[in-house]
């Protein structure tokens, strides 16, 4: 045979051998029959929209972008990228206005944090819960996390120690949960790098990683987002400090969304760009530096891995480092979608799905007994602190607290 | 399903295109009509075409008749078969290897035909069909589309059938009755069982294709066919939205055509001696032509996986020594063998293309009304759309099943596209009904249903002409044992339910033999541990007797 030698398709959609193996891991599916699954979402129903756009099927809309499928596929097939880009290209209808709130993270943290006060009390209130519920959609059982009256960014440039002693330089992508909602993972974060010997910097400007945006359509709006944040990042690459980042929903998306979603352009400096809990167990791992933790530190966790960060791969990382705090606990838990999947469960006509995607997972921690769950997503943290009770906290936030800081110093030689 | 009369006014035999239409045309002026075939419709030549809706354009320079016959038929499809066509419009291109001197007498051999044919930059080209290769240097606009073959043909068999037209398929016409020298009737092979009888009827028309050389020698008449082999590949998706050909004299491998859900690329064209119209292997040789000059035409083609192969013959009649049978008229023949061969009783319809099928059958009920002394009842077909093509617009008010999303779900708009205003007859009354068997091609319960119960279907191989189960990515992968629980429930007891599942796997595996590499490979593969491995479905020495000789089609 001459021709097709190679037989190495750009058309993804053709690698798929109806194997349906992503239809068995895919979490929507399970609770929503009107979800086609990612099987007839993604490449089957990508053949009927080459054939005529009028074959796109809204029921899209309910797809989580947790990637579960892509992990699953055998053929390597990008089945949430096919859905997410068809979202894109085919559907047209406006991006309402409850989207463009859930999405614009960072607008809604700039005009919250500036008076977070009346913000947060506002959104505790019942009567608030039922006019958003009413009014734009948001369903009422959600409760908007608190937002910091001082943003975490600002805390940086004022309040933090001065970096520049430590030998070592890091960038830090806070990403907009930690700069408006929950600084004290920033603060925890600092406190961890600088125990090692690496001072951290924020990166000269940062946006919104985008995940948000993406998920409600506004391609735009995260493109611009995202060309802003490379140029960021590649200017601290070249400076010699990696950029690290405590979100593992930030990193898949800077790592492996903006090229073939956004086409922004990540080659050069996608290596560089770490999740907290990676960079520092590779570290450990190749005896580069050493953790020495408090003796009277005592808890029973569980590590929930976020979709995102099983598609990373990477929750060997989170759970070694937990696992290497001599006073923890570990209980072993199956990893599963806790259902939120971002702006996606704050959604009226999503709540009931979420919550049911994520059942069995609550069930599983509440029987753990556990005194703490650790995941390195805020959004999985709000699902499972709101469903189950139990308190949730980024891996990065436990190591922190569990350190001996300076006894850690030392060892690395820091002091 | 099966039963028929004594005696009809006419037997049609073969239930390709021209079978089918004949039927029908018949049938529409009041005849008593038998339409006899011996494997399924479309299961010829009109199941291994192009599926091209030619508006004349590529006949328009060697013959000037068939081009205008093409563009005649082509407007008066659009119309009456509506739900089977596909306005994709055509491209004619030249290549910087082919002669740009050709385009001007192209050109006006379509005007004079009839054709609108309209030079356009190749720039604008490239914008309308992206797919096309980038480096063309001329570029001529002409009224081509798709047509589905086997919609066509089932349409045209259900309305002969509405107008009281008896069909028997899996039937085979082993003899003719002759008496006095005169077609009386014919034998029929009960493929199935096996057993014979014989009805008989006033006239018999012999729309059998190819193998019309064969039915007009059991009546003692010697005709001399052209058998002509052309093979195509079918790519898994749509690579081009618009008809794309090469502006040239007819050759290997110039027309791409977008077919529902996948493109086709063909055809070859090789002459094979009589006796193996019914051995349709697709070579490597073949193959090999067909992406080589495929490539230079669509350049995405060289990666594009491809589903299968398969090869039809072109029924034409001899007329003369032309080894690559291309210069061959496409014209319509029609024989009273009365007048020809001095034998009474029997009409052949031949030649002509799938473009035509509707004039081939207007010809033959014309003389058909004529020699039974019927004059005076005109022929309507050109007029009367068929079945699931009735009005402009499909009917509204099919049940949309999701409340909450606005649309129909997807297998609910493919059900429209494949039978028009008929999809409204689709129970999806109980959720199972909208329950997917054929995931690739998006082919629900419901459809199945409708297609054993009103399409005349009681197999595998009938569901997936009928219905385009089987004929995605998978080739049935997932698809045939859903169908044929649903074959079990719906009519009884099936005959042979395995053998029918084996012959309709075996088939799809055919087709993908010539090109099984890369994932095709890997899916061939996957199909195999599913029915052995998983359903414990053995390979069998005799697969169902009547379907043994069934070539690999679309």
């Amino acid at each position: 045979m001459e021709y097709q030698i190679k037989n190495i398709s750009p058309n993804n959609l053709e690698q798929c051998i109806k194997c349906t193996i992503c239809t068995v891991y895919c979490p929507v599916l399970a609770v929503n029959p009107d979800y086609p699954g990612p099987k007839q979402a993604g490449p089957d129903g990508e053949r009927y929209r080459l054939k005529n756009p009028e074959f796109y099927d809204a029921a899209l809309k309910y797809c989580l972008n947790c990637k579960r499928c892509e992990v699953a596929c055998p053929s390597n097939v990008k089945i949430g990228d096919i859905i997410q880009t068809a979202r894109i290209r085919y559907d047209k209808r406006p991006v309402s206005l409850r989207d463009r709130m859930l999405a614009s993270t960072d607008f809604m943290g700039k005009m919250a944090t500036s008076m977070s006060f009346i913000v947060n009390t506002a959104l505790r209130m019942p009567l608030t819960k039922s006019v958003m519920d009413l009014t734009l959609g948001i369903d009422h059982h959600r409760s908007f996390p608190a937002y910091s009256s001082e943003t975490f960014e600002s805390w940086m440039r004022r309040k933090a120690p001065d970096q520049s002693r430590f030998p070592r330089r890091l960038s830090y992508f806070h990403g907009c949960f930690v700069n408006y909602n929950n600084p004290a993972l920033g603060r925890d974060f600092v406190k961890l790098m600088n125990a090692i010997g690496y001072g951290v910097s924020l990166l000269e400007k940062e946006r919104c990683c985008g995940v948000a945006k993406i998920a409600n359509k506004m391609v735009d709006e995260a493109r611009r987002d995202a060309r802003l944040n490379i140029g960021s990042i590649r200017k601290a690459v070249s400076q010699g400090r990696p950029v690290i980042a405590t979100s593992s929903t930030c990193v898949f998306t800077i790592r492996d969304e903006y090229p073939h979603l956004l086409d922004v352009d990540n080659a050069d400096v996608r290596d560089s760009i770490q999740l907290a809990t990676a960079f520092i167990n590779r570290l450990v791992d190749e005896g580069r530096v050493k953790l020495v933790f408090r003796k009277d530190y005592r808890r029973r966790i569980t590590y929930h891995t976020p979709c995102h960060m099983q598609k990373l791969g990477w929750s060997i990382h989170s759970v070694s480092l937990l696992r290497s705090i001599p006073g923890i606990t570990l209980v072993p838990l199956e990893s599963s979608c806790c259902g939120i999947a971002g702006t996606y469960g704050f959604k009226k006509e999503n709540y009931a799905y979420s919550q049911a995607i994520g059942r069995e997972l609550f069930d599983r921690i509440i029987e753990a007994g556990v005194d703490l769950v650790a995941t390195d997503c805020e959004t999985c943290k709000m699902q499972i602190e709101m469903s189950t009770g139990v308190k949730v906290e980024n891996p990065v936030t436990i190591l922190a607290e569990a350190l001996d800081v300076e006894a850690t110093m030392k060892a690395n030689g820091v002091i | 399903m099966n039963h028929c009369k004594e005696h009809y006014d006419i037997i049609v035999i073969g239930a390709g295109a021209t079978g089918a239409g004949t039927a029908r045309d018949c049938a529409m002026r009041g005849l008593s009509v038998l339409l006899v075939e011996r494997f399924d419709f479309t299961a010829g030549a009109t199941g291994r075409n192009h599926g091209l809706l030619h508006s004349g354009a590529r006949y328009a320079v060697t013959d000037q008749e068939s081009a205008s016959e093409c563009i005649k038929e082509n407007m008066i499809l659009r119309r009456i078969a509506r739900h089977c066509v596909e306005e994709t419009g055509g491209l004619f291109v030249t290549l910087p290897e082919d002669d740009l001197g050709y385009q001007k007498k192209f050109v006006e051999s379509c005007l004079q035909a009839g054709i609108n044919a309209e030079v356009i930059d190749p720039a604008i080209a490239i914008a309308m069909e992206p797919a096309v290769n980038k480096d063309i240097i001329g570029a001529v606009k002409v009224p081509d589309g798709a047509i589905d073959p086997f919609r066509l043909t089932t349409a045209n068999v259900m309305d002969a059938r509405n107008h009281g037209a008896d069909i028997l398929t899996y039937h085979e016409v082993t003899d003719m009755l002759m008496e006095s020298g005169r077609v009386c009737g014919v034998e029929l092979r009960e493929q199935r069982t096996g057993q014979k009888f014989r009805v008989r009827s006033s006239l018999v028309i012999n729309a059998g294709g190819i193998w019309g050389q064969r039915i007009c020698a059991m009546a003692g008449i010697k005709v001399n066919m052209f058998p002509a082999k052309g093979a195509l590949l079918i790519f898994g998706h749509r690579v081009n939205n618009v008809v794309i050909n090469r502006c040239r004299k007819p050759a290997d491998a110039d027309i791409l055509v977008p077919g529902d859900t996948i493109s086709l690329i063909g055809t070859t064209s090789s002459r094979i001696p009589i006796d193996q119209v019914d051995r349709m292997d697709v070579t490597g040789e073949e193959v090999d032509v067909l992406l080589r000059e495929g490539i230079k035409i669509a350049p995405c083609l060289a990666y594009t996986r491809i589903l299968r192969a398969y090869a039809g013959v072109r029924p034409l009649i001899a007329s003369d020594d032309d080894p690559s049978g291309r210069s061959i008229s496409r014209g319509i023949v029609c024989m009273d063998h009365a007048v020809r061969d001095g034998i009474e009783g029997m009409i052949t319809i031949s030649g002509g293309k799938l473009m035509t099928y509707r004039l081939m059958a207007e010809w033959a009920a014309d003389m058909a009304c004529r020699k039974l002394g019927l004059e005076g009842r005109p022929c309507r077909t050109a007029e009367i759309p068929l079945p699931g093509s009735e009005t402009p617009e499909p009917e509204t008010g099919v049940r949309k099943r999701k409340s909450h999303i606005i649309e129909l779900s997807t297998d609910q708009k493919a059900a429209q596209g494949r039978h028009g205003t008929m999809s409204a007859e689709i129970s999806y009354n109980a959720d199972e009904d909208d329950a997917l068997v054929c995931e690739c091609e998006q082919v629900s319960v419901g459809e199945i249903k409708y297609a054993i119960k009103k399409l005349h279907a009681d197999s595998l191989i009938n569901l997936r002409r009928r219905t385009r189960m089987g004929m995605g990515t998978c080739q049935g992968g997932l698809c045939a044992c859903r169908a044929a629980a649903i074959l079990r429930d719906e009519t009884g007891n099936p005959p042979a339910a395995l053998e029918d599942l084996a012959s309709f796997v075996n088939e799809r595996w055919k087709g993908m033999m010539p090109v099984a590499w890369g994932q095709t490979l890997v899916e061939a593969q996957f199909m195999t541990w599913l029915y052995r491995g998983v359903c414990g479905l053995q390979p069998h020495e005799e697969a169902c007797e009547c379907e043994t000789n069934e070539n690999a089609d679309r």
